[in-house]
């Protein structure tokens, strides 16, 4: 994390109250006093605390929704998306912000195929995928991690999260992004306690940020390390949000929720690639319908040496890794 | 409208009291306070005011939590001598632990929120009003078992001290069933509380089924540990259990709790030894984590020194507890319960917690600590559960020893 915590702004001393008697009646007199004391006992309440009791700041108010996302009637729905749209025109100063809803189509599961073989480690990948998915900049959040990996060593523990080259791929190691591998069997899903995380039909697992107590339960039992936490309010490049929103996907997040790779909800469901798919350079990254024989993606399952990360654990990725 | 007159007079009494009494509750209630201002900023600036990040996502709070459950439920060591056995000696004792159970409880309660990302939304927890995944998450259940152990724990000590101050004696039909009710309740809190971490397939030195009676084992040390010294603490400042009261507990009784904290340690020693052994004569994907812990792991490896040290502490209590000229003998017998505690809360708190983050699930090591205002928040939880125990004993002991009742109906 680049920058240090925000230090609290220092409280606004309570400015004194003088207390000046009125000379006249002694009733009136009493009667003021009390009332000053008590304006200064309320000044004292209001000017003090405020930095950290004014609660628009501690919560913000698009995130105050008594019902889970999948409990709301379509007009709540209508209703909800309407708000948060008129919200973000106005906050992000675009009026092209829509915030879209479409749910699963019958008979599609997604899969996703990633050739190890070709990934060259440029990380063009995570820039489409910050820059699609509105993801923080401050501090900075990122759903696809690229691993430089030892050659011969398929040993996570070797891998340099953090490499700089002049020029990739380095010779000496290749390369495997990691990202939320939209297990079939989700720990994530299992351990959430409010049912906040779940899988779709098209086997996309989501999150709704407004459901989410911020536990870190399934960042905890992630074995891909795929989601992130909001550990304080983000913040997004000014003027660089992305206008194409999902409910489910890459609308703005809150403090103090997790969030994760939907496989670009707002993009496949729409009939698209994945922002990384797209930005892909050497054509690494392979997306489709895994109930469609005749996609690309069950071609190369069928056809090539594929593999799935940590298998052994039951999770069942449908995120492939794959080399000719 | 009865249970309304003990519940004001319950508040009359715990606000009342000594000079001495009023201080130590300010002293406590000052470190609570800096504590919620800290809380706020926290609640202010999220969680990114602490040590924590997506590596390491869960420390001190979490840490804290497991250790008190483990405190929590230790209260049952002296229940079932008492109630199970007949040990007479124990009955006095068994108010106190209920007390300090009830104060652990609401200390774990109070850690977990401070741990939420979204504090304002743990009633999405609660059935009926929210979604709770139940039985999937053993977080539902946790919130089950740890909301039903501080009813228990209220009520029974509660119930005695209503009947009490009404010149009443307690239905043993209703005081009985509850007693008998905590014993299996109390391991089932940290039964859950150790599922929660074993049963996640990424975390591969949580994923064993040691968790729950290693747990369990530490907790019963600890515990008790803790009586011995609050018994003590009681006994001087306050008539309760001093010698020649109706209530009074014998150094003896001490000695025989302090069997049971031996017994216990031995058995916890015993499975620290078989999960090391495991781990690092089979050199497993578990090893990783254990060795960051016990001889750092590239480079990293700030809890190398606290790990040995709390092991060190340990051994030592157990040494001081086996030896019967020691272990009867109040000095060090405390010295041996305060090392024991000191040596759990750091085997078990960030010693158990923090070297399943570390490495990450995909191998990078980044270390953690405790950020200024994570350990005061921590702290001041600490002085929080001292106040509320405080008030609960002072409550038991007035209306017990000093034998404050209803005013008219003592007239009859």
């Amino acid at each position: 994390m680049s920058a240090p915590p925000p230090r609290p702004r220092a409280a606004t001393a309570p400015q004194p109250i003088e207390l000046r008697p009125p000379a006249e009646r002694v009733s009136r007199r009493d009667f003021l006093r009390r009332t000053t004391q008590g304006a200064t006992a309320l000044a004292a309440i209001t000017l003090l605390p405020r930095d950290l009791l004014h609660v628009p700041q501690i919560f913000s108010r698009e995130d105050f929704e008594l019902r889970h996302f999948v409990e709301m009637s379509p007009e709540e729905v209508t209703e909800r998306v309407a708000y948060l749209e008129k919200l973000y025109r106005e906050r992000f100063h675009n009026d092209q912000i829509t915030i879209a809803t479409i749910p699963a189509q019958d008979g599609v599961l997604w899969g996703y195929a990633l050739n190890i073989g070709k990934c060259v480690g440029c990380r063009r990948c995570v820039k489409a995928c910050v820059g699609e998915n509105n993801q923080s900049r401050d501090p900075q959040i990122e759903w696809i991690r690229v691993l430089e990996m030892e050659k011969g060593s398929m040993d996570l523990e070797k891998s340099n999260h953090y490499y700089e080259h002049e020029r990739v791929p380095d010779p000496d190691h290749y390369y495997m992004p990691v990202q939320c591998q939209q297990c079939e069997n989700p720990p994530c899903v299992k351990v959430c306690p409010t049912q906040a995380t779940w899988q779709e039909k098209d086997g996309i697992v989501v999150v709704d940020y407004n459901w989410c107590i911020g536990c870190r339960f399934c960042l905890a039992a992630c074995p891909y390390w795929a989601r992130r936490f909001n550990w304080t309010s983000p913040t997004y490049h000014e003027g660089g949000i992305n206008p194409d929103m999902h409910y489910l996907g890459n609308r703005p997040r809150f403090k103090g929720t997790m969030e994760k790779c939907t496989f670009c909800i707002q993009r496949s469901r729409a009939g698209r690639y994945t922002a990384c798919v797209e930005a892909c350079p050497v054509g690494a990254r392979k997306f489709g319908n895994l109930l469609d024989p005749e996609s690309e993606i069950r071609k190369l399952i069928a056809t090539k040496r594929v593999f799935r990360l940590k298998e052994e654990l039951g999770t069942h990725p449908k995120f492939f890794y794959f080399f000719d | 409208m009865k249970v309304l007159t003990f519940l004001a007079a319950s508040i009359r009494i715990a606000l009342t009291g000594s000079r001495r009494y009023y201080a130590w509750l300010l002293a406590l209630l000052s470190i609570t306070a800096v504590g919620f201002y800290y809380y706020l900023y926290q609640l202010r600036y999220g969680l990114f005011v602490t040590g924590l990040r997506d590596q390491v996502v869960w420390g001190s709070y979490i840490a804290n939590f497991t250790f008190l459950v483990g405190v929590a439920a230790a209260a049952v060591m002296i229940v079932i001598p008492a109630y199970l056995y007949g040990y007479k000696d124990f009955k006095p004792v068994t108010l106190l632990g209920e007390m300090l159970a009830s104060s652990a409880l609401i200390m774990c309660i109070i850690y977990v929120m401070c741990d939420m990302g979204r504090p304002d939304r743990a009633w999405h927890l609660l059935p009926f009003i929210g979604r709770p995944n139940f039985p999937s998450s053993l977080l539902t259940w946790d919130v089950l078992v740890l909301c039903g152990y501080l009813f228990i724990n209220m009520f029974i000590p509660g119930y005695m001290l209503y009947s009490r101050y009404h010149h009443r004696e307690p239905n043993k039909k209703i005081l009985l069933p509850f007693t008998y009710l905590s014993i299996p309740w109390a391991v089932s809190i940290h039964t859950v509380t150790a599922f929660i971490y074993c049963g996640m397939v990424s975390r591969p030195i949580w994923n064993t089924a040691l968790m729950a009676p290693r747990f369990l084992a530490t907790a019963f040390a600890a515990g008790p540990a803790l009586i011995i010294i609050v018994v003590q603490i009681v006994r001087r400042y306050t008539p309760y259990g001093s010698p020649g009261d109706k209530f009074e507990i014998p150094d003896a009784t001490l000695f025989r709790i302090a069997n049971i904290v031996l017994v216990a340690m031995l058995i916890s020693l015993f499975f620290t030894a078989c999960e090391i052994f495991t781990v690092f004569y089979s050199a497993s994907s578990h090893q990783a984590p254990l060795e960051y812990l016990y001889f750092g792991l590239h480079g990293h490896g700030i809890l190398r020194p606290y790990i040995w040290l709390a092991l060190m502490a340990m051994v030592i209590a157990t040494i001081l507890l086996m030896v019967p000229r020691t272990r009867k003998n109040l000095v060090t017998l405390n010295a041996a319960c305060i090392l024991l505690f000191a040596g759990i809360w750091t085997e078990k708190g960030m010693g158990l917690i923090l070297p399943a983050f570390i490495p990450s699930p995909l191998g990078e090591v980044a270390e953690y600590w405790p950020s200024n205002p994570e350990v005061v928040i921590s702290i001041s939880i600490w002085a929080l559960g001292a106040l509320i125990f405080t008030m609960l004993a002072k409550i038991a002991i007035q209306i017990e020893v000093g034998g404050t009742t209803h005013p008219e109906e003592g007239h009859h």
